[in-house]
Protein backbone atom coordinates (compact mmCIF):
# COMPACT_ATOMS: atom_id res chain seq x y z
CA UNK A 1 0.00 0.00 0.00
CA UNK A 2 1.39 3.40 -0.96
CA UNK A 3 1.00 6.66 0.93
CA UNK A 4 1.59 10.21 -0.23
CA UNK A 5 3.37 12.24 2.43
CA UNK A 6 3.23 15.92 1.54
CA UNK A 7 5.56 18.40 3.12
CA UNK A 8 3.81 21.63 4.04
CA UNK A 9 5.78 24.86 4.09
CA UNK A 10 5.29 28.56 3.55
CA UNK A 11 8.52 28.94 1.60
CA UNK A 12 10.01 26.88 -1.19
CA UNK A 13 13.52 25.39 -1.19
CA UNK A 14 13.90 26.63 2.37
CA UNK A 15 15.76 23.66 3.83
CA UNK A 16 18.87 24.45 5.85
CA UNK A 17 22.07 22.42 5.29
CA UNK A 18 21.43 20.55 8.56
CA UNK A 19 17.91 19.70 7.45
CA UNK A 20 19.19 18.47 4.09
CA UNK A 21 21.64 16.14 5.83
CA UNK A 22 18.88 14.80 8.08
CA UNK A 23 16.53 14.30 5.11
CA UNK A 24 19.22 12.45 3.13
CA UNK A 25 19.90 10.13 6.07
CA UNK A 26 16.15 9.50 6.48
CA UNK A 27 15.82 8.77 2.74
CA UNK A 28 18.67 6.27 2.94
CA UNK A 29 16.86 4.50 5.76
CA UNK A 30 13.58 4.46 3.84
CA UNK A 31 15.44 2.78 0.96
CA UNK A 32 17.21 0.30 3.20
CA UNK A 33 13.94 -0.70 4.91
CA UNK A 34 11.98 -1.05 1.68
CA UNK A 35 9.63 1.90 2.26
CA UNK A 36 11.08 4.12 -0.44
CA UNK A 37 9.16 4.76 -3.65
CA UNK A 38 9.96 8.34 -4.60
CA UNK A 39 10.55 11.74 -3.06
CA UNK A 40 11.12 15.23 -4.36
CA UNK A 41 10.98 18.89 -3.55
CA UNK A 42 8.84 21.24 -5.64
CA UNK A 43 9.54 24.71 -6.96
CA UNK A 44 7.62 27.64 -5.60
CA UNK A 45 3.87 27.76 -6.41
CA UNK A 46 4.50 31.01 -8.29
CA UNK A 47 6.22 28.89 -10.96
CA UNK A 48 3.10 26.79 -11.49
CA UNK A 49 0.78 26.89 -14.50
CA UNK A 50 -2.79 25.62 -14.43
CA UNK A 51 -4.06 24.09 -17.67
CA UNK A 52 -7.70 23.51 -18.55
CA UNK A 53 -8.17 21.61 -21.79
CA UNK A 54 -11.70 20.44 -21.09
CA UNK A 55 -13.10 22.84 -23.68
CA UNK A 56 -10.90 21.57 -26.52
CA UNK A 57 -8.75 24.67 -26.52
CA UNK A 58 -6.09 24.50 -23.76
CA UNK A 59 -6.36 27.43 -21.41
CA UNK A 60 -3.17 28.30 -19.54
CA UNK A 61 -3.33 30.24 -16.29
CA UNK A 62 -0.24 31.57 -14.58
CA UNK A 63 0.05 30.56 -10.92
CA UNK A 64 -1.16 27.68 -8.70
CA UNK A 65 -4.74 26.39 -8.67
CA UNK A 66 -5.01 27.36 -5.01
CA UNK A 67 -3.48 30.47 -3.51
CA UNK A 68 -2.54 29.84 0.10
CA UNK A 69 0.05 30.85 2.60
CA UNK A 70 1.08 27.25 3.19
CA UNK A 71 1.50 24.90 0.27
CA UNK A 72 2.94 21.62 -0.93
CA UNK A 73 6.70 22.15 -0.93
CA UNK A 74 7.73 18.53 -1.45
CA UNK A 75 6.62 14.97 -0.93
CA UNK A 76 7.48 11.39 -0.25
CA UNK A 77 5.73 8.41 -1.72
CA UNK A 78 6.23 5.58 0.70
CA UNK A 79 5.33 1.92 0.77
CA UNK A 80 3.84 0.77 4.08
CA UNK A 81 1.62 -2.16 5.07
CA UNK A 82 -0.87 0.02 6.99
CA UNK A 83 -1.57 3.49 8.32
CA UNK A 84 0.22 2.93 11.62
CA UNK A 85 3.49 2.26 9.82
CA UNK A 86 2.86 5.16 7.43
CA UNK A 87 2.15 7.51 10.34
CA UNK A 88 5.30 6.45 12.12
CA UNK A 89 7.40 7.07 9.01
CA UNK A 90 5.66 10.38 8.36
CA UNK A 91 6.30 11.46 11.95
CA UNK A 92 9.99 10.73 11.46
CA UNK A 93 9.88 12.56 8.15
CA UNK A 94 8.37 15.61 9.84
CA UNK A 95 11.09 15.53 12.47
CA UNK A 96 13.93 15.19 9.94
CA UNK A 97 12.75 17.81 7.46
CA UNK A 98 11.50 20.04 10.28
CA UNK A 99 8.19 20.73 8.55
CA UNK A 100 4.53 19.77 8.96
CA UNK A 101 3.53 16.81 6.80
CA UNK A 102 0.23 15.32 5.66
CA UNK A 103 -0.38 11.63 4.97
CA UNK A 104 -2.87 10.42 2.38
CA UNK A 105 -3.36 6.91 1.10
CA UNK A 106 -3.35 6.25 -2.63
CA UNK A 107 -6.62 4.92 -4.02
CA UNK B 1 -41.69 -16.82 25.53
CA UNK B 2 -42.46 -13.40 26.99
CA UNK B 3 -38.86 -13.08 28.18
CA UNK B 4 -37.45 -13.47 24.65
CA UNK B 5 -37.28 -9.72 23.93
CA UNK B 6 -35.45 -9.30 27.21
CA UNK B 7 -33.07 -12.11 26.31
CA UNK B 8 -32.40 -10.49 22.92
CA UNK B 9 -31.64 -7.17 24.61
CA UNK B 10 -29.23 -8.89 26.96
CA UNK B 11 -27.58 -10.89 24.17
CA UNK B 12 -27.26 -7.69 22.15
CA UNK B 13 -25.52 -6.04 25.07
CA UNK B 14 -23.17 -8.95 25.66
CA UNK B 15 -22.55 -10.17 22.14
CA UNK B 16 -22.76 -7.19 19.78
CA UNK B 17 -19.09 -6.21 20.01
CA UNK B 18 -18.05 -9.87 19.87
CA UNK B 19 -19.99 -10.47 16.65
CA UNK B 20 -18.77 -7.24 15.03
CA UNK B 21 -15.20 -8.02 16.09
CA UNK B 22 -15.33 -11.57 14.73
CA UNK B 23 -16.65 -10.33 11.40
CA UNK B 24 -14.20 -7.46 11.19
CA UNK B 25 -11.40 -9.93 11.66
CA UNK B 26 -12.76 -12.24 9.03
CA UNK B 27 -13.73 -9.71 6.36
CA UNK B 28 -11.37 -6.88 7.21
CA UNK B 29 -14.17 -4.37 6.71
CA UNK B 30 -16.07 -2.49 9.42
CA UNK B 31 -18.96 -1.70 7.12
CA UNK B 32 -19.62 -5.32 6.21
CA UNK B 33 -19.14 -6.38 9.82
CA UNK B 34 -21.57 -3.85 11.17
CA UNK B 35 -24.28 -4.43 8.57
CA UNK B 36 -24.07 -8.20 8.87
CA UNK B 37 -24.19 -8.01 12.67
CA UNK B 38 -27.26 -5.76 12.50
CA UNK B 39 -28.93 -8.16 10.05
CA UNK B 40 -28.15 -11.13 12.29
CA UNK B 41 -29.76 -9.42 15.28
CA UNK B 42 -32.78 -8.53 13.14
CA UNK B 43 -33.07 -12.20 12.18
CA UNK B 44 -32.88 -13.15 15.86
CA UNK B 45 -35.74 -10.77 16.64
CA UNK B 46 -37.79 -12.50 13.92
CA UNK B 47 -36.96 -16.10 14.73
CA UNK B 48 -36.24 -16.46 18.42
CA UNK B 49 -39.79 -15.75 19.65
CA UNK B 50 -40.97 -18.82 17.65
CA UNK B 51 -37.85 -21.02 17.73
CA UNK B 52 -36.65 -20.12 21.22
CA UNK B 53 -33.30 -18.62 22.18
CA UNK B 54 -30.52 -20.93 20.90
CA UNK B 55 -28.28 -22.58 23.52
CA UNK B 56 -25.26 -20.54 22.41
CA UNK B 57 -26.70 -17.22 21.20
CA UNK B 58 -23.27 -15.69 20.53
CA UNK B 59 -22.24 -18.51 18.20
CA UNK B 60 -25.67 -18.49 16.51
CA UNK B 61 -25.37 -14.74 15.86
CA UNK B 62 -21.78 -14.98 14.60
CA UNK B 63 -22.68 -17.81 12.21
CA UNK B 64 -25.78 -16.01 10.98
CA UNK B 65 -23.86 -12.75 10.54
CA UNK B 66 -21.14 -14.62 8.62
CA UNK B 67 -23.73 -15.97 6.21
CA UNK B 68 -25.23 -12.51 5.77
CA UNK B 69 -21.81 -11.06 5.04
CA UNK B 70 -20.96 -13.80 2.53
CA UNK B 71 -24.34 -13.30 0.82
CA UNK B 72 -23.62 -9.61 0.55
CA UNK B 73 -20.14 -10.14 -0.87
CA UNK B 74 -21.54 -12.70 -3.32
CA UNK B 75 -24.11 -10.19 -4.54
CA UNK B 76 -21.45 -7.53 -4.86
CA UNK B 77 -18.94 -9.77 -6.58
CA UNK B 78 -21.51 -10.63 -9.25
CA UNK B 79 -21.99 -6.93 -9.90
CA UNK B 80 -18.44 -5.91 -9.30
CA UNK B 81 -15.01 -7.36 -9.76
CA UNK B 82 -13.33 -10.65 -9.11
CA UNK B 83 -11.21 -9.50 -6.23
CA UNK B 84 -14.29 -9.34 -4.01
CA UNK B 85 -14.75 -13.01 -4.77
CA UNK B 86 -11.27 -13.73 -3.48
CA UNK B 87 -12.25 -12.02 -0.25
CA UNK B 88 -15.35 -14.15 -0.10
CA UNK B 89 -13.36 -17.35 -0.55
CA UNK B 90 -11.03 -16.53 2.29
CA UNK B 91 -14.16 -15.98 4.38
CA UNK B 92 -14.92 -19.68 4.22
CA UNK B 93 -12.26 -20.52 6.78
CA UNK B 94 -13.79 -21.64 10.06
CA UNK B 95 -14.09 -18.79 12.57
CA UNK B 96 -11.49 -18.62 15.30
CA UNK B 97 -12.63 -20.02 18.62
CA UNK B 98 -13.53 -17.24 21.02
CA UNK B 99 -11.29 -17.49 24.05
CA UNK B 100 -11.89 -16.29 27.58
CA UNK B 101 -9.75 -13.24 26.94
CA UNK B 102 -11.39 -12.06 23.78
CA UNK B 103 -8.88 -9.61 22.38
CA UNK B 104 -10.89 -9.17 19.19
CA UNK B 105 -13.11 -6.73 21.04
CA UNK B 106 -10.06 -4.91 22.30
CA UNK B 107 -8.80 -4.64 18.73
CA UNK B 108 -12.16 -3.19 17.79
CA UNK B 109 -11.83 -0.56 20.51
CA UNK B 110 -8.38 0.38 19.28
CA UNK B 111 -9.52 0.68 15.68
CA UNK B 112 -12.40 2.94 16.78
CA UNK B 113 -10.11 5.04 19.00
CA UNK B 114 -7.33 5.42 16.44
CA UNK B 115 -5.43 8.71 16.81
CA UNK B 116 -5.92 9.45 13.09
CA UNK B 117 -9.64 9.98 13.83
CA UNK B 118 -11.03 13.13 15.44
CA UNK B 119 -11.87 12.69 19.13
CA UNK B 120 -15.62 13.15 18.58
CA UNK B 121 -15.52 10.59 15.77
CA UNK B 122 -13.71 8.13 18.03
CA UNK B 123 -16.46 8.48 20.63
CA UNK B 124 -19.22 8.02 18.06
CA UNK B 125 -17.56 5.06 16.37
CA UNK B 126 -16.81 3.34 19.69
CA UNK B 127 -20.44 3.66 20.73
CA UNK B 128 -21.63 2.27 17.40
CA UNK B 129 -19.17 -0.55 16.73
CA UNK B 130 -18.28 -1.61 20.27
CA UNK B 131 -21.26 -0.39 22.27
CA UNK B 132 -23.87 -1.36 19.70
CA UNK B 133 -25.77 1.91 20.07
CA UNK B 134 -27.76 2.90 17.01
CA UNK B 135 -26.91 6.02 15.05
CA UNK B 136 -30.07 7.85 16.27
CA UNK B 137 -29.14 6.99 19.86
CA UNK B 138 -25.62 8.36 19.44
CA UNK B 139 -26.94 11.45 17.68
CA UNK B 140 -29.33 12.06 20.59
CA UNK B 141 -26.60 11.57 23.16
CA UNK B 142 -24.41 14.21 21.54
CA UNK B 143 -27.18 16.49 20.32
CA UNK B 144 -26.34 16.46 16.67
CA UNK B 145 -28.54 15.69 13.70
CA UNK B 146 -28.97 12.03 12.93
CA UNK B 147 -27.81 12.54 9.35
CA UNK B 148 -24.71 14.39 10.51
CA UNK B 149 -23.87 11.61 12.96
CA UNK B 150 -24.50 8.99 10.28
CA UNK B 151 -22.17 10.80 7.90
CA UNK B 152 -19.49 11.15 10.55
CA UNK B 153 -19.55 7.40 11.21
CA UNK B 154 -19.64 6.58 7.50
CA UNK B 155 -16.68 8.87 6.80
CA UNK B 156 -14.73 7.32 9.65
CA UNK B 157 -15.33 3.82 8.33
CA UNK B 158 -14.30 4.96 4.85
CA UNK B 159 -11.08 6.46 6.22
CA UNK B 160 -10.30 3.29 8.17
CA UNK B 161 -10.69 1.29 4.99
CA UNK B 162 -8.97 3.64 2.52
CA UNK B 163 -6.05 4.60 4.74
CA UNK B 164 -5.82 1.03 6.01
CA UNK B 165 -6.01 1.67 9.72
CA UNK B 166 -4.97 -1.71 11.07
CA UNK B 167 -7.32 -3.93 13.02
CA UNK B 168 -5.01 -4.82 15.89
CA UNK B 169 -4.00 -3.99 19.41
CA UNK B 170 -1.03 -1.62 19.10
CA UNK B 171 2.43 -2.98 19.73
CA UNK B 172 3.81 -2.86 23.27
CA UNK B 173 5.78 0.34 22.63
CA UNK B 174 2.75 2.19 21.22
CA UNK B 175 0.26 0.79 23.70
CA UNK B 176 0.61 3.30 26.57
CA UNK B 177 0.10 6.25 24.22
CA UNK B 178 -2.84 4.60 22.50
CA UNK B 179 -4.53 3.42 25.70
CA UNK B 180 -4.67 6.98 26.96
CA UNK B 181 -6.74 7.92 23.89
CA UNK B 182 -9.11 5.02 24.54
CA UNK B 183 -9.49 6.06 28.18
CA UNK B 184 -10.21 9.64 27.13
CA UNK B 185 -12.99 8.35 24.86
CA UNK B 186 -14.48 6.24 27.63
CA UNK B 187 -14.32 9.14 30.08
CA UNK B 188 -16.14 11.39 27.58
CA UNK B 189 -18.82 8.75 27.06
CA UNK B 190 -19.20 8.37 30.82
CA UNK B 191 -19.37 12.09 31.52
CA UNK B 192 -21.92 12.62 28.78
CA UNK B 193 -24.07 10.01 30.52
CA UNK B 194 -23.45 11.39 33.99
CA UNK B 195 -24.25 15.01 33.24
CA UNK B 196 -26.13 14.90 29.97
CA UNK B 197 -25.95 18.19 28.11
CA UNK B 198 -28.82 19.81 26.29
CA UNK B 199 -32.21 20.73 27.64
CA UNK B 200 -35.25 18.53 27.28
CA UNK B 201 -33.32 15.31 27.78
CA UNK B 202 -32.93 13.01 30.73
CA UNK B 203 -30.38 14.58 33.09
CA UNK B 204 -28.63 11.22 33.39
CA UNK B 205 -28.10 8.68 30.63
CA UNK B 206 -27.51 5.45 32.47
CA UNK B 207 -27.05 3.58 29.20
CA UNK B 208 -23.98 5.68 28.47
CA UNK B 209 -22.45 5.41 31.95
CA UNK B 210 -23.08 1.67 31.95
CA UNK B 211 -21.52 1.27 28.52
CA UNK B 212 -18.42 3.23 29.51
CA UNK B 213 -18.02 1.10 32.63
CA UNK B 214 -18.52 -2.09 30.67
CA UNK B 215 -15.82 -1.10 28.17
CA UNK B 216 -13.47 -0.01 30.95
CA UNK B 217 -13.94 -3.40 32.63
CA UNK B 218 -13.11 -5.06 29.34
CA UNK B 219 -9.88 -3.11 28.99
CA UNK B 220 -9.07 -3.72 32.63
CA UNK B 221 -9.44 -7.48 32.13
CA UNK B 222 -7.00 -7.32 29.24
CA UNK B 223 -4.53 -4.82 30.71
CA UNK B 224 -4.68 -5.58 34.43
CA UNK B 225 -1.30 -3.97 35.10
CA UNK B 226 -2.20 -0.58 33.65
CA UNK B 227 -2.65 1.86 36.54
CA UNK B 228 -4.65 4.43 34.63
CA UNK B 229 -7.08 1.80 33.32
CA UNK B 230 -7.68 0.72 36.92
CA UNK B 231 -7.89 4.37 37.96
CA UNK B 232 -10.49 5.26 35.36
CA UNK B 233 -12.58 2.20 36.18
CA UNK B 234 -12.42 3.05 39.90
CA UNK B 235 -13.32 6.67 39.17
CA UNK B 236 -16.34 5.63 37.12
CA UNK B 237 -17.51 3.08 39.71
CA UNK B 238 -17.24 5.56 42.58
CA UNK B 239 -19.08 8.18 40.55
CA UNK B 240 -21.74 5.76 39.31
CA UNK B 241 -22.28 4.56 42.89
CA UNK B 242 -23.76 7.98 43.72
CA UNK B 243 -25.94 8.23 40.64
CA UNK B 244 -29.33 7.49 42.19
CA UNK B 245 -28.68 9.85 45.12
CA UNK B 246 -27.66 12.62 42.75
CA UNK B 247 -31.09 13.42 41.29
CA UNK B 248 -34.06 14.15 43.57
CA UNK B 249 -37.59 12.82 43.07
CA UNK B 250 -38.46 16.15 41.46
CA UNK B 251 -35.59 15.89 38.98
CA UNK B 252 -33.25 18.29 40.70
CA UNK B 253 -29.52 17.80 41.05
CA UNK B 254 -28.54 17.00 44.64
CA UNK B 255 -25.10 18.27 45.56
CA UNK B 256 -22.60 15.93 47.18
CA UNK B 257 -23.03 17.41 50.67
CA UNK B 258 -26.82 17.02 50.51
CA UNK B 259 -26.96 13.49 49.13
CA UNK B 260 -28.51 10.63 51.07
CA UNK B 261 -25.39 8.57 51.56
CA UNK B 262 -27.48 5.54 52.47
CA UNK B 263 -28.66 5.49 48.86
CA UNK B 264 -25.14 5.09 47.48
CA UNK B 265 -24.38 1.73 45.90
CA UNK B 266 -22.24 -0.04 48.49
CA UNK B 267 -21.07 -2.77 46.11
CA UNK B 268 -19.76 -0.29 43.53
CA UNK B 269 -18.08 1.75 46.26
CA UNK B 270 -16.41 -1.29 47.70
CA UNK B 271 -15.16 -2.36 44.28
CA UNK B 272 -13.89 1.16 43.57
CA UNK B 273 -12.12 1.38 46.92
CA UNK B 274 -10.53 -2.00 46.31
CA UNK B 275 -9.09 -0.77 43.00
CA UNK B 276 -7.78 2.43 44.58
CA UNK B 277 -6.11 0.47 47.41
CA UNK B 278 -4.62 -1.91 44.88
CA UNK B 279 -3.05 0.99 42.99
CA UNK B 280 -1.76 2.62 46.18
CA UNK B 281 -0.11 -0.67 47.14
CA UNK B 282 1.93 -0.74 43.92
CA UNK B 283 3.73 2.43 45.02
CA UNK B 284 3.84 3.56 41.37
CA UNK B 285 3.26 7.30 40.90
CA UNK B 286 -0.42 7.70 40.01
CA UNK B 287 -1.73 9.39 36.87
CA UNK B 288 -4.71 11.67 36.47
CA UNK B 289 -7.46 9.05 36.67
CA UNK B 290 -5.91 7.35 39.67
CA UNK B 291 -5.73 10.64 41.57
CA UNK B 292 -9.33 11.49 40.65
CA UNK B 293 -10.35 8.01 41.79
CA UNK B 294 -8.50 8.53 45.08
CA UNK B 295 -10.32 11.85 45.61
CA UNK B 296 -13.62 10.07 45.03
CA UNK B 297 -12.53 7.30 47.39
CA UNK B 298 -12.02 9.88 50.15
CA UNK B 299 -15.47 11.37 49.51
CA UNK B 300 -17.16 7.98 49.50
CA UNK B 301 -15.34 6.87 52.67
CA UNK B 302 -17.17 9.46 54.74
CA UNK B 303 -20.52 8.20 55.97
CA UNK B 304 -21.41 11.82 56.75
CA UNK B 305 -20.25 14.88 54.81
CA UNK B 306 -18.90 16.34 58.10
CA UNK B 307 -16.48 13.41 58.35
CA UNK B 308 -14.90 14.18 54.96
CA UNK B 309 -11.12 14.35 55.16
CA UNK B 310 -10.72 17.65 53.31
CA UNK B 311 -7.00 17.98 53.97
CA UNK B 312 -6.44 14.69 52.17
CA UNK B 313 -8.61 15.85 49.29
CA UNK B 314 -6.67 19.10 48.98
CA UNK B 315 -3.39 17.13 49.12
CA UNK B 316 -4.64 14.92 46.27
CA UNK B 317 -5.61 17.99 44.25
CA UNK B 318 -2.11 19.39 44.86
CA UNK B 319 -0.78 16.18 43.33
CA UNK B 320 -3.18 16.52 40.41
CA UNK B 321 -2.22 20.16 39.78
CA UNK B 322 1.38 19.03 39.35
CA UNK B 323 0.52 16.69 36.47
CA UNK B 324 -2.45 18.65 35.10
CA UNK B 325 -2.18 22.39 35.81
CA UNK B 326 -5.42 23.17 33.97
CA UNK B 327 -7.85 25.84 35.22
CA UNK B 328 -10.57 23.23 35.80
CA UNK B 329 -8.33 21.29 38.16
CA UNK B 330 -7.42 24.55 39.91
CA UNK B 331 -11.13 25.31 40.32
CA UNK B 332 -11.93 21.91 41.78
CA UNK B 333 -9.00 22.27 44.15
CA UNK B 334 -10.43 25.62 45.28
CA UNK B 335 -13.76 23.96 46.10
CA UNK B 336 -11.94 21.63 48.49
CA UNK B 337 -9.89 24.55 49.85
CA UNK B 338 -13.15 26.29 50.77
CA UNK B 339 -13.88 23.48 53.21
CA UNK B 340 -10.41 23.60 54.69
CA UNK B 341 -9.45 27.31 54.71
CA UNK B 342 -12.83 28.97 54.24
CA UNK B 343 -14.78 30.39 51.28
CA UNK B 344 -12.84 33.71 51.12
CA UNK B 345 -9.56 31.97 50.30
CA UNK B 346 -11.32 29.75 47.75
CA UNK B 347 -13.11 32.70 46.17
CA UNK B 348 -9.84 34.54 45.64
CA UNK B 349 -8.41 31.46 43.91
CA UNK B 350 -11.52 30.98 41.75
CA UNK B 351 -11.65 34.66 40.72
CA UNK B 352 -8.17 34.32 39.26
CA UNK B 353 -9.52 31.72 36.79
CA UNK B 354 -12.09 33.98 35.17
CA UNK B 355 -10.02 34.57 32.07
CA UNK B 356 -10.01 30.89 31.09
CA UNK B 357 -13.29 29.63 32.56
CA UNK B 358 -15.76 32.46 31.92
CA UNK B 359 -17.69 30.27 29.44
CA UNK B 360 -17.90 27.25 31.74
CA UNK B 361 -21.14 26.83 33.70
CA UNK B 362 -19.44 25.10 36.65
CA UNK B 363 -17.16 28.09 37.14
CA UNK B 364 -20.14 30.39 37.67
CA UNK B 365 -21.95 27.82 39.83
CA UNK B 366 -18.85 27.50 42.03
CA UNK B 367 -18.46 31.25 42.31
CA UNK B 368 -22.16 31.66 43.08
CA UNK B 369 -21.88 29.21 45.96
CA UNK B 370 -18.74 30.84 47.38
CA UNK B 371 -20.21 34.35 47.03
CA UNK B 372 -23.32 33.14 48.87
CA UNK B 373 -21.20 31.76 51.68
CA UNK B 374 -19.31 35.03 52.16
CA UNK B 375 -22.61 36.96 52.16
CA UNK B 376 -22.26 38.75 48.81
CA UNK B 377 -25.84 37.95 47.75
CA UNK B 378 -26.19 40.30 44.80
CA UNK B 379 -23.05 39.03 43.11
CA UNK B 380 -24.04 35.49 43.99
CA UNK B 381 -27.40 35.94 42.27
CA UNK B 382 -25.71 37.24 39.12
CA UNK B 383 -23.32 34.26 39.13
CA UNK B 384 -26.25 31.80 39.51
CA UNK B 385 -27.96 33.49 36.57
CA UNK B 386 -24.85 33.13 34.47
CA UNK B 387 -24.46 29.45 35.45
CA UNK B 388 -28.11 28.75 34.58
CA UNK B 389 -27.65 30.43 31.24
CA UNK B 390 -24.64 28.23 30.42
CA UNK B 391 -25.69 24.82 31.70
CA UNK B 392 -27.57 22.46 29.40
CA UNK B 393 -28.54 19.96 32.09
CA UNK B 394 -32.15 20.09 33.27
CA UNK B 395 -31.42 18.79 36.80
CA UNK B 396 -28.62 21.27 37.25
CA UNK B 397 -30.81 24.16 36.10
CA UNK B 398 -33.44 23.21 38.70
CA UNK B 399 -30.82 23.03 41.43
CA UNK B 400 -29.19 26.35 40.55
CA UNK B 401 -32.54 28.14 40.28
CA UNK B 402 -33.57 26.94 43.74
CA UNK B 403 -30.27 28.02 45.29
CA UNK B 404 -30.56 31.40 43.63
CA UNK B 405 -34.13 31.90 44.84
CA UNK B 406 -33.09 31.05 48.41
CA UNK B 407 -30.73 34.04 48.49
CA UNK B 408 -31.79 36.72 50.93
Amino acid sequence: MQYFVSVIDDRSNSGTPDEMVAIDAFNDRLQADGHWVFAAGLSDPSTATVIDNRGGEPLFTDGPFLESKEFLAGFWIIEAPDLDVALKLAAEGSLHCNRKVEVRPFL
Amino acid sequence: MSDVPEAITQVHHEQWARVVAALTRRFGDLDIAEEAAAEAFATAVERWPADGVPPNPGAWLTTTANHKAIDRLRRESKRDDKHKEAQMLSADEPPEPLGVVDDQRLRLIFICCHPALAMETRVALTLRMVGGLTVPEIARAFFVQETAMGQRITRAKAKIKAARIPYRVPSAEDLPARVSGVLAVLFLVFNEGYLTTGSGSDPVRQDLTAEAIRLARLIRALLPQDGEVAGLLALMLLTEARRTARISATGELVSLDEQDRGAWDAALISEGHQLVRERLATGVAPGRYQILAAINAVHTSARDVRDTDWSQIVALYDQLVRIDPSPIVAMNRAIAVAELDGPEVALAAVDRLEGSLAGYHAYHATRADLLRRVGRSEQSRAAYDKAIELTGNTAETAYLARRRDQLG
